[in-house]
């Protein structure tokens, strides 16, 4: 079956979505997501949906629940790369994506996650970055 | 008005959907919509095949590129399912009969520049949406 892979970075999931997803692809990845976190312990997930042409409200659905679930699962997730067109769009769909962290590209994404994931760290065992 | 050119495409399974989405996109890239204007007619003809395809049973969407005063992209949705019993519930945001999130039809007309909706109990449903460049 057709999947989208994600990359194990430290304890970081990367996902980089390339593909126009029809829905069922959409939920395998979420549920894929939320099984890896578990099992592997991570504690960031960045999603890169620079090559996504739209994000309708069912894509949009599943970005949140992404993060919803990592969340409980004491993950934080951060979409990255959306295009201006679709931003704009999504708005006027009347999707906000509430509860969603955003970074403009991969870099400042990463940024994030690392001062959440290893700052808090940090603050426990004192290890920083 | 004169209609250019028509062309039928199926709507009837999940991948179906994605491949409205890149007809809808060649038609309207080709017309020389902007880059935001394709992504809104685009992204609203998705919402509209998933509703063909999830609440319709499956049917069609014709793709008709308009000429004359002005250019622009119709599509037509068409179903033989249940149809819809209230049509202004309907339109309502967060209003769904099914999973989603009720976004669907309410989000797809504020994203073209006309939206018609025509369904019958029992024989189906046809959405009609117009984006002029």
């Amino acid at each position: 079956m057709e999947k989208i892979p994600v990359l194990k970075m430290g304890e970081i999931l990367l996902v980089t979505i390339q593909v126009d997803m029809h829905d069922r692809l959409a939920m395998a990845l979420q549920e894929d997501l939320t099984r890896m976190i578990s099992d592997t312990e991570a504690r960031g997930v960045l999603i890169d949906i620079s090559s996504l042409e739209i994000v309708d409200s069912f894509i949009g659905r599943m970005l949140a629940n992404i993060a919803a679930m990592s969340r409980v699962l004491d993950a934080e997730t951060i979409v990255v790369g959306m295009q201006p067109a679709v931003a704009i769009t999504l708005v006027e769909l009347g999707l906000s994506l509430p509860g969603v962290r955003t970074a403009l590209n991969v870099d400042a994404g990463m940024e994030v996650l690392r001062s959440s994931v290893y700052g808090q760290k940090g603050v426990y065992d004192g290890r920083i970055n | 008005m004169t209609v250019v050119s028509t062309e039928n495409v199926p709507v009837q399974t999940e991948p179906d959907v994605v491949a409205v989405r890149r007809r809808v996109r060649e038609a309207a890239s080709r017309l020389g919509f902007s880059l935001v204007d394709q992504t809104k007619v685009v992204t609203a003809a998705s919402e509209l095949a998933r509703n063909t395809v999830i609440y319709g049973g499956g049917g069609s969407m014709q793709l008709e590129t308009l000429n004359g005063p002005r250019t622009g992209l119709r599509l037509i949705f068409e179903d033989k399912g249940p149809g819809i019993a209230d049509i202004s519930m309907a339109l309502r945001d967060g209003f769904t009969t099914g999973s989603g999130l009720g976004l669907g039809l309410g989000g797809a007309k504020r994203l073209v520049s006309e939206f018609d909706i025509f369904s019958q109990p029992g024989e189906g449903t046809r959405v009609t949406i117009t984006r002029w460049k």
